[in-house]
Parts: structure tokens; C-alpha cells; sequence
């Protein structure tokens, strides 16, 4: 019989429906995967019973001729998703115990779907990060190794690609604020797909940086990730900032045509010190599109450069606003001083509930939002940001999509940047701009590095054009022939 | 344009209502400093008549009727709360 582990979702979804397997067999073999995969760490609480539960209303709904692409299709959910009665942490220790009375509208729209809960997947703390070696549960393991070193899986996503691409979930959630979708898929050579801001409703997933972050797939193969994208997307009357437009067909985009369409290259992404076979890669890319029939045509976003910088205000800023809710008052981590006062309990908790790079990000959002530096810093930022996004308007209305490299690098060994923040932060290089832009954005594998590594190749669309970038996403995917998988070293 | 010293961390941490041992705020001012430091770049790029971003996407925001959609919730809000009693969130005592 064929490993149930190592199909995709449209595979499943198709044998599902014509009888070859049922919901529960496939939900079955994965639950024996997961608990298989203890030793890269990447799920930190596990729910066979609620997965058995779903899989036999899948198998049900199935055979009443009423599933959905998702129906029976086990997943993994990031700890940052609100899920009843369920750990759910964003790997924080200051929610210790937290078990939320509600479910978010994206893993409810799944749930409404058929699909199937596997457990709830590790991350940074708070999405804080590029490797996943902030979150309290300790660090994620990427499948794929160099030589014998393991390597970080990137981040913020690490248990949702690192799952996916080690064969334990079909699929995964994740949310990206700068690049945590797009950046862990690049190292794990997974497809990681994050939708225009709005698209998707934010309503119990915890919030990072407000106007920023935006929920999105993780899956092993562009149709996958427009099934699971379909499922997850949607107007939201409980979130203010969800958009009530209408939710296109993606799979229907995936024609393989994109003869005519101009891809733009922004000459401000060929960076000093990337390697040469990144640099490579993209330029095969950019053949690969050409040969399909697309115009390749040069860009320029100039404030490129500046991207870093404004996050790094503007994320901090929403997210010492955001997480002043965790105060040892109405959920998690409490610690008392004796005979301590209010604002005693509140300061013992959070230095006591956050790690430091949370700390380090909430106290660097409180200076720039404090009186006297609130216009230098934080309305600087928002400035350069509107230019930011100008930019990307400007250049789409040349050309329909636009291609680059995902990450500056592949995945790298544990402890080799997280001693230095900004050596860290200038992962997300690539992927930032279009998140101050709320564009949507892909990351699809293209390649291997000389090590064996996976590297992927971005795909920017325009707002509300996530059609666009799912149908070059395709084409990439198709050309690149990406079939090599990692060494199965874990079990 | 600006350093960041020892008291600025403390009273930063004050702010953010975050614990800080004495001994960690030198180190601290140094991390911020290598940060904001980083940051600062932002200062040569021309945003006059440049207006801060509002919204990242461009839709009106909507509106609803005022009215109560929601409620009755008080064992759920309460249920994962630390410590409460009588139906309140309970705290270390703030008047004498």
C-alpha cells in the first residue's frame, strides 16, 4: 500500500472521493507520523481524538456527496490560532495554560470544511523571529539537514513547514507579519502562500502586529495550498479589518497560461553578499517564466532598502500595544510579589512570562511611541511605508506579477544568528517590503543549494490578485520540477 | 539622534511594565542602542508631504448598528483567569 503520509491534498482529496481510502485510514497513518516526529519538536500538544472525531464526520459527509477540497484532509495548526479548548499559547510562556473558549474564523472555516485537527504546531514566541528559536517550547528542527548539521526550519512558522515537509500534516497554518510564511517555507521546500491583508479574518489568531499580520498555507504543492487558501479565506464580520469582496475560485486559476503576462525584477533585490547560487536560481526563474511565454520586464522599487528599518518600528510599535493585554489578570502566567502591589504583580509577570526577544521588540515599541519620539520614529515609519507601498503601485502598473528570490539565504544551523538581532532580521529582507504593502505573496521551492538545501523563489500579485500569483506560482513549480524530499532521519 | 542610557531603560521598562534587574540594563541599552541605531537610516529619506499610512489596504472601514450583538459570557471570560472570585477577576489589593 502506498505511505497515506506522502500524498498531497488533491491526491487524497481524489482517492477520498472515489472510494480508495477512507478519512480515517488517512487520518490513522498520520497520527502514527506525528508521533513519529517527536525529535524535530515541532508539535507541541497533539489531538488524535478530535482527528479521529473529524475524520469519521469526513468519512460521513463524504459518502452523503457533500465534502469540500479539505474534507478529511489532516492538518496542523499554529499555536497562535485560537483553537476551543485546545493549547493555545503562541508559544509564549505568559499563556501558560491558556485553553481559549472560542475558535478563530480561519481554523473554524477549516473545521466547517471537514478538515482534520492534528495538533497545534510550535513557533516563535509571539511570531517573533526567523529560525523558531525563541519559542518557549524550544527550538523546531528542520527535516532537511546539511550533511549531519540540523538546521532551522526558519520562522516565525517553523512547526508548519517543518510538519509539512517531514511528512507529518498534509497541510499546516501559518501567519506571516514579515515573511514567517513565506521565509520557513523557502527552508523547508514547502509552498507557503500569504494572501492580501484582509482577505483572510484575523478574529482569534493572536495578535503580533495588527496591521500587518495576515493568515496563510503551508502545503507541498501550489494546488494544495489553493485548496487550503479557499477554505481559509473569506469576509469576516467579526474582524474590522477582514474585506467583504468576493473570494475567486484559486484553483480555477491555475491554468499554466501565462503567455502575454509581464513579470517585473526589481533591480533593488540583487543584494551584496547573497550567494551566487541564489542569485542563480533566480535568474533561472526568471528563464523559466520567459520560456512559458511571459515578458520579463526591469523594475525599480526604491525604498526597497528601507523595509527593514520601518518594520522594525512599526512592528514593534503595534506589538508593545498588543501584548499589554498580558498582565497576570485574565488568562495565563501570573507571578506575585509578596506583599507587592498591582503594578508589582504585573511587572513580575511579564518579566517572568516573556522571552527576551519579545521583551527586547515591546520595550524598543514602547520608545517609539513614547512622547518625544513618537513623530521621529513611528510616523517616520508609517511615512516611509506609504512610499513603500507607492512603490509597489507604481511598478503594477507595468507589470502583473513580480519574481524574486524568497529568503538571502538557506536554512542555516542552530545558534548561528540568534545572538545578533539584526544579523537575524535581515532574513526577511525579501519578504518585508510586500508585507508593509499587504500584498500578497508566494514562496514556491525551486532548488537545492550545494549542500542539499532547499531555496524558493517569491512570487509578489497585486491586492486582491492572489488568482495571479497561484497561476505563476504554478508555472514556476511545474518548470522547477522540485520533486527532491529530505532524508527521513526521525524515525 | 538620540542615545539611549541606563535610566532611559529603566524608565522604558517602567513604561512597558516589564521587570528589569539592575545588572540587565546596561546590556539592554547597548542591544536598543545597536537597534534604534539601525533604524535611524530612515532619516534620510524625503517624506515631506508624504502622509503616514492609515490603512494598508484601501477600503472605508465599515459600520454597524449600535447595537449589543454579543454578551452573557461571564463564566467564559472568567474561566481562564489566573484567580477570581465571586464572579470578578481578583488582584492583589490596591486600596488601603
Amino acid at each position: 500500500m502506498t505511505d497515506l503520509t506522502k500524498l498531497k491534498i488533491a491526491e487524497a482529496r481524489d482517492m477520498l472521493a472515489n472510494g480508495d481510502i477512507t478519512a480515517r485510514e488517512l487520518t490513522k497513518a498520520h497520527i502514527a507520523a506525528v508521533d513519529g516526529f517527536d525529535a524535530l519538536n515541532a508539535y507541541i500538544a497533539k489531538t488524535p481524538e478530535i482527528a479521529l472525531k473529524q475524520a469519521d464526520a469526513a468519512d460521513a459527509r463524504i459518502k452523503a456527496g457533500t465534502a469540500t477540497g479539505m474534507t478529511g484532509i489532516p492538518i496542523g495548526v499554529k499555536d497562535l490560532y485560537c483553537t476551543k479548548g485546545v493549547h493555545t499559547q503562541a508559544c509564549s510562556h505568559i499563556l501558560d495554560g491558556f485553553k481559549p473558549e472560542y475558535e478563530s474564523t480561519v481554523t473554524q472555516n477549516l473545521w466547517d470544511d471537514g478538515a482534520v485537527m492534528l495538533g497545534k504546531l510550535n513557533m516563535d514566541e509571539f511570531a517573533m523571529g526567523s529560525s523558531n528559536e525563541t519559542s518557549f517550547y524550544g527550538p523546531v528542527k528542520n527535516p532537511w539537514r546539511k550533511g549531519e548539521i540540523d538546521t532551522v526550519p526558519g520562522g516565525s512558522s517553523g512547526g508548519s513547514v517543518s510538519s509539512v515537509a517531514g511528512f507529518a500534516a498534509m497541510g499546516a497554518t501559518a501567519s506571516d507579519t514579515g515573511g514567517s510564511i513565506r521565509q520557513p517555507a523557502s527552508f523547508t521546500g514547502t509552498f507557503g502562500f500569504k494572501p492580501t491583508y484582509g482577505r483572510c479574518s484575523r478574529y482569534g489568531m493572536v495578535a503580533f502586529a495588527s496591521s500587518l499580520d495576515q493568515a496563510g498555507p503551508i502545503t507541498r504543492s501550489v494546488r494544495d495550498g489553493a485548496i487550503m487558501m479557499q477554505s481559509m479565506a473569506g469576509f469576516d464580520p467579526k474582524d474590522t479589518t477582514s474585506v467583504d469582496i468576493a473570494v475567486p475560485d484559486f484553483e480555477a486559476a491555475l491554468t499554466g497560461d501565462i503567455r502575454g503576462m509581464k513579470i517585473g525584477i526589481p533591480k533593488e533585490y540583487h543584494m551584496d553578499g547573497m550567494p551566487e547560487e541564489i542569485e542563480a536560481l533566480w535568474q533561472k526563474g526568471i528563464a523559466w517564466l520567459k520560456d512559458a511565454g511571459a515578458e520579463i520586464v526591469n523594475i525599480s522599487l526604491p525604498h526597497t532598502k528601507y523595509a527593514l528599518p520601518t518594520y522594525y518600528i512599526v512592528a514593534p510599535a503595534e506589538a508593545s500595544s498588543n501584548l499589554g493585554r498580558y498582565d497576570g489578570v485574565k488568562y495565563g502566567l501570573r507571578e506575585t510579589v509578596q506583599g507587592g502591589s498591582l503594578p508589582d504583580m504585573y511587572e513580575a509577570t511579564r518579566a517572568a512570562g516573556f522571552g527576551e526577544e519579545v521583551k527586547r521588540r515591546i520595550m524598543i515599541g514602547t520608545y517609539v511611541l513614547s512622547a518625544g519620539y513618537y513623530d521621529a520614529y513611528y510616523l517616520k515609519a508609517q511615512k516611509v511605508r506609504q512610499l513603500i507601498a507607492n512603490d509597489f503601485k507604481a511598478a503594477f502598473e507595468k507589470v502583473d506579477a513580480i519574481l524574486t528570490p524568497t529568503a538571502p539565504s538557506a536554512a542555516f544551523a542552530f545558534g548561528e544568528k540568534s545572538d545578533d538581532p539584526l544579523a537575524m532580521y535581515l532574513n526577511d529582507v525579501f519578504t518585508v517590503p510586500a508585507s508593509l504593502a499587504g500584498l500578497p505573496g508566494s514562496s514556491v521551492p525551486a532548488g537545492l543549494d550545494k549542500d542539499g538545501l532547499p531555496l524558493g523563489l517569491q512570487v509578489l500579485g497585486k491586492a486582491w490578485d492572489e488568482e495571479t500569483v497561484f497561476k505563476v506560482s504554478a508555472v514556476l513549480e511545474e518548470a522547477a520540477g522540485f520533486i527532491a524530499e529530505p532524508k527521513i532521519w526521525w524515525r | 539622534m538620540s542615545h539611549i542610557d541606563k535610566a532611559t531603560v529603566a524608565k522604558i521598562a517602567r513604561l512597558s511594565r516589564i521587570k528589569i534587574e539592575d545588572d540587565k540594563l546596561e546590556p539592554l541599552a547597548g542591544e536598543l542602542n545597536n537597534i534604534l541605531g539601525w533604524v535611524e537610516q530612515l532619516e534620510e529619506v524625503n517624506t515631506d508631504n508624504v502622509l503616514p499610512m492609515a490603512s494598508v489596504v484601501d477600503v472605508k472601514l465599515r459600520w454597524r448598528t449600535d447595537e449589543v450583538t454579543d454578551g452573557g459570557k461571564r463564566d467564559s471570560v472568567l474561566k481562564n483567569s489566573p484567580n477570581h472570585e465571586y464572579g470578578f477577576f481578583a488582584v492583589p489589593k490596591v486600596i488601603e
